[in-house]
């Protein structure tokens, strides 16, 4: 069953369902769908993203309480006369301070490792609690009343019933922009946020502006519901914008399953539903009032997070029956429009790369001392050494990866050492990892259309709003191409955990094929490959010099390296003993005693 | 502002700021060694000072029945365990759990309470809270010992939130305050020193003495350095990272209670006071780097004074000002990290 016949359906009942439920039902769908869009916010951040925020109930506070305040104050300061206390500039309102919240704490705490965000998110909630408290302008802690309703064209929306049609309207036009977005270039590089951001980086991807527009966009959501909020109850107060709100949007997320939109929904509702029946049921057992739920809700959770991770939707999915499925997950590819924009590789025996008395030391250790290397357009070089010769510090030096202690790393002219990897990548450099780097639940189309980020233009808007739909298709033909080359092509909507691994590292190669590079550095590819396999490396990475490609390998497999390569460079405790065509090599006593340990 | 009251206030501060250190020492120990942010620390604090506040008052405190309710889900799981994996049952450790939980609730319900000499009700009620450590881990942390610490980190604020619910059903509403140590006010020159102020200094630094003889000088505390290191290669090592987690939450809970049990004498304690005070134990941390211990002792003393002052010129903006202590530090952290880090899962 197509997802556009399941999500019309859904919207449907919804639209039906205020004719019929009674009143108290109808108010209940409305507390829903607010929390509902939060929550969706939280999906795109903690599920996708990975980072997790318990600051949103204040970023709904100050979309609730910037229309509050526009709209019932009647002294404006001179700057805000011009809105004349509307609500929908009260909505503008609250989106921009929101934003401009969402870039202070994103930008303090989004370069930071996994725990700096929660904790300063907590910190952030609970500051701008007390701030809302405080504030005299604001009502202190009774609050704001008597905030109007909001109308379109004077009709005013002055009902239950009929906030009812707004809050679910925008909620449904905020889970198409959510999922247009996921399913776009900007939102693979954001959902390479989890688990996969050194990966990103060296395809091109700006990470922390990935997650800076994750951040803002569920800020923005957040923002709405508060706008939604204030004008469904007429009156505010501090209270459900403080941290314990914020931990309950986190735990509606959790407890539906925070890794995909609808799961959000289904917990948005379950714990809506549950907590106002919690509410009347507990006083009754224990005698008196107070928040008893919680301890209901907190041990639920920790029940769930070590049995269920992936929360309650992905088990009720389970249930469903075939027919009903969404069926049509990938997206279709047609005939590509254009080729994607191509640089033209430098002409053979052109100098890409040069390291120059490049040193890199740990302290004590010198990992590499004084290295010497040159690669050429059309020139497979193979860098080789026994185990801990310093052939992986090298290769992180070239990458960009690692900065070199001393000496100079130059490509195509230019001087790249201290440079971010992405910045590198842009130059037109690409790489594979000895541990392969991929993204296991996403296809393996996905994770090579990646390696293509740079040769796309769309932003975040063209995503949103699909206007991105012909260059990605582009993308992801070239990314099938690729595939196809490398011999994946049958394995295109595989989920890319699921395959061996010596296929993992053929999936990197065409991942840094996409990148249309003009060096392809490749750490240990033959690894983990059986012979047949082997050999078919062997003939593409023929193919690619052909062309014109220049190509750096660090490899253990003598065979593969011997008959392949036009160069090699032999390391031995970080220094260069040798270097020069594979049959010299072969012959070379140094050579031979740093492998056999003594003449042979 | 005269001297004498920047001495008040400095004095206010350095006493606040001593307990913030203690927990953010605690909430380091918990992070290196188990990867959890110990939200749920403040719950410690809190239930210490309010189980003494109910033993000085004579009641016995309903606290105990949650060791006992812990300890038959513990059994049960344990006993599970063993019958489907076919995991030892360890019955001694059981045995021996029952009897100390049949002490605690014992001397809780048959001591007279009230007229008990201090330093009894004292060790009393951290002999109470203290189990409630690694029974916490056993039942909530241990199943996901290997999960991702953003699972953890959820988990933490799980615990807490139950927790604090609980607290709301075990001690009820209201708050309580518990007698000072001693009555006694030291004059030197212009300054009145509390004596509460001191047994505070001093046990904050007979704590670090303590910390630094555990961990430097035995076995015990080298295990748990070693994990904190490197859990892999200390669980090779022989050392369970199980073990590891239940003894510093017996130690996270052991010097939480305390830390509670020296400002309860002089703030007022509600069930629900627990997540702010250790919220300002998270900055002096966070201060530190979620590494470094004195560093984050001498941010969480920074806290205390602030937070003094701030009361003072500005006291409806204090927890703002307090919070937003962490902005420099985030700052100064983001400029200077170019590297892309991937979170360690």
């Amino acid at each position: 069953m197509k997802s556009k016949y399941l999500f019309v359906g859904f919207a449907a009942l919804m639209a039906l369902s205020p004719l019929i439920l009674p009143a108290y039902q109808v108010t209940l769908l409305n507390y829903i769908g607010l929390n509902a869009l939060v929550v969706l916010g939280l999906v795109l951040l903690t599920g996708v993203g990975g980072m997790t925020s318990f600051g949103q109930a204040a970023l709904v506070g100050i979309g609730a309480y910037s229309t509050a305040y526009l709209t019932v104050t009647e002294q404006l300061p001179q700057f805000l006369m011009w809105t004349g206390g509307s609500p929908w500039a009260g909505l503008l309102l609250g989106i921009v301070l929101t934003v401009i919240s969402a870039f202070l704490v994103g930008g303090l705490t989004l370069k930071l490792s996994g725990h700096y965000l929660p904790l300063g998110t907590i910190a952030w909630g609970i500051s701008l609690y007390y701030f809302f408290s405080t504030i005299e302008s604001l009502g202190g802690h009774s609050g704001i009343s008597n905030i109007p309703s909001i109308s379109i064209a004077s009709y005013a929306l002055d009902t239950s019933n009929k906030m009812f049609y707004l809050i679910w309207l925008i909620l449904f036009v905020a889970i198409i922009l959510t999922k247009n977005i996921l399913n776009s270039r900007e939102g693979r590089a954001i959902r390479a946020l989890k688990g996969g951001q050194v990966m990103a980086e060296s395809m091109g991807v700006n990470t922390f502006r990935s997650k800076m527009v994750v951040f803002v966009i569920s800020s923005v959501f957040a923002s709405i519901s508060g706008w939604l909020y204030a004008h469904n109850q007429s009156f505010i107060n501090p209270t459900p914008f403080g941290l314990q709100m914020g931990i309950d949007y986190l735990f509606m997320a959790l407890l539906g399953g925070v890794g995909s939109i609808w799961g959000a929904i289904f917990g948005a509702g379950i714990f809506t539903m549950l907590r106002q029946w919690l509410q009347d049921l507990m006083p009754v057992i224990f005698g008196n009032d107070g928040q008893y739920e919680t301890i209901v809700f907190g041990l639920m959770i920790v029940l769930l997070m070590q049995k269920a991770p992936s929360g309650l939707w992905p088990m009720l999915v389970k249930l469903v029956p075939p027919r009903f499925k969404a069926n049509d997950l990938h997206t279709e590819l047609t005939e590509p429009t254009q080729a994607l924009p191509a640089g033209d590789l430098p002409p053979k025996g052109t100098l890409i790369l040069e390291a120059k008395n490049v040193t890199k030391k740990f302290g004590g250790l010198v990992a590499n001392n004084n290295m010497n290397l040159k690669i050429h357009a059309g020139e497979i070089l193979a860098l080789i050494g026994p185990n801990g010769a310093g052939k992986s510090t090298m290769f992180n030096q070239l990458s960009g990866v690692d900065v070199p202690t001393s000496g100079e790393v130059i490509f195509l002219g230019e001087k790249i050492n201290g440079m971010l990897s992405r910045e590198i990548a842009k130059k037109g450099l690409s790489r594979t990892f000895q541990h392969v780097k991929i993204l296991p639940e996403m296809t393996v189309l996905e994770n090579v259309v990646i390696g293509a980020h740079l040769r796309g233009k769309k932003g975040v808007w063209a995503s949103l709003f699909r206007l991105d739909r012909e260059e990605e298709n582009n993308l992801l033909n070239e990314a099938k191409f690729q595939l196809e080359r490398v011999g994946l092509g049958d394995y295109l909507y595989t989920e890319a955990g699921n395959l061996a691994l010596g296929q993992q590292r053929i999936l990197e190669i065409a991942r840094a094929l996409c990148a249309h590079p003009s060096l392809l550095l490749l750490d240990e590819p033959a690894a983990g490959l059986r012979l047949k396999e082997k050999q078919a490396l062997a003939e593409l990475l023929m193919k690619l010099k052909a062309e014109g490609m220049a190509t750096l390998l660090v490899e253990h497999d003598m065979d593969f390296v011997m008959n392949l390569v036009d160069h090699v460079v032999v390391m031995e405790f970080g220094e260069k003993i040798a270097e020069g065509l594979p049959e010299d090599i072969q012959k070379n006593e140094a050579v031979l005693e740093a492998y056999l340990g003594g003449a042979a | 502002m005269d001297l004498d009251i920047a001495l008040i206030l400095g004095q206010d501060g350095i006493t606040s700021g001593a307990i913030y250190a203690l927990l953010a020492l605690c909430i380091l120990l918990v992070f290196t060694v188990t990867r959890i942010l110990l939200i749920p620390l403040g719950e410690f604090s809190v239930f210490g000072a309010l189980t003494l506040a109910s033993i000085q008052a004579g009641t016995p405190s309903r606290i105990v029945w949650l060791l006992v309710v812990f300890f038959a889900f513990q059994l049960m799981l344990d006993l599970y365990a063993g019958f489907r994996n076919k995991t030892p049952f360890h019955l001694r450790s059981h045995i021996l759990w029952a009897i100390y939980i049949g002490l605690v609730v014992g001397a809780m319900y048959f001591l007279p309470l009230a007229s008990l000499p201090m330093l009894i009700q004292v060790l009393l009620a951290l002999a109470v809270i203290t189990p409630l450590g690694p029974q916490i881990y056993r039942l909530f942390f241990q199943p996901l010992v290997a999960a991702k610490s953003l699972v953890l980190l959820i988990v933490s604020i799980a615990v807490h939130v139950a927790l604090v619910g609980i607290g709301l059903l075990v001690f009820g509403p209201d708050g309580a305050q518990t007698q000072p140590f001693s009555e006694a006010v030291y004059q030197w020159g212009n300054l009145a020193v509390n004596s509460q102020t001191l047994y505070i200094i001093a046990a904050f630094f007979s704590m670090i003495l303590v910390l630094w003889y555990f961990f430097g000088k035995t076995l015990y505390g080298k295990a748990l350095r070693a994990t904190a290191v490197n859990r892999v290669g200390a669980q090779l090592m022989g050392i369970s990272p199980i073990f590891a987690g239940k003894i510093t939450f017996a130690m996270a809970a052991f010097m939480g209670a305390f830390a509670g049990i020296l400002i309860a004498p002089i703030t007022t304690l509600y069930y629900d006071s627990g997540f702010i005070i250790s919220l300002k134990g998270f900055v002096g941390a966070i201060i530190g780097g979620l590494a470094s211990f004195p560093v984050a002792a001498a941010g969480s003393v920074a806290v205390g004074i602030i937070e003094a002052f701030s009361m003072f010129w500005a006291s409806d903006y204090k927890e703002i000002i307090v919070f937003t202590l962490i902005i420099p530090f985030l700052l100064w952290k983001s400029l200077t990290s170019r590297h892309i880090e991937e979170d360690h899962e």
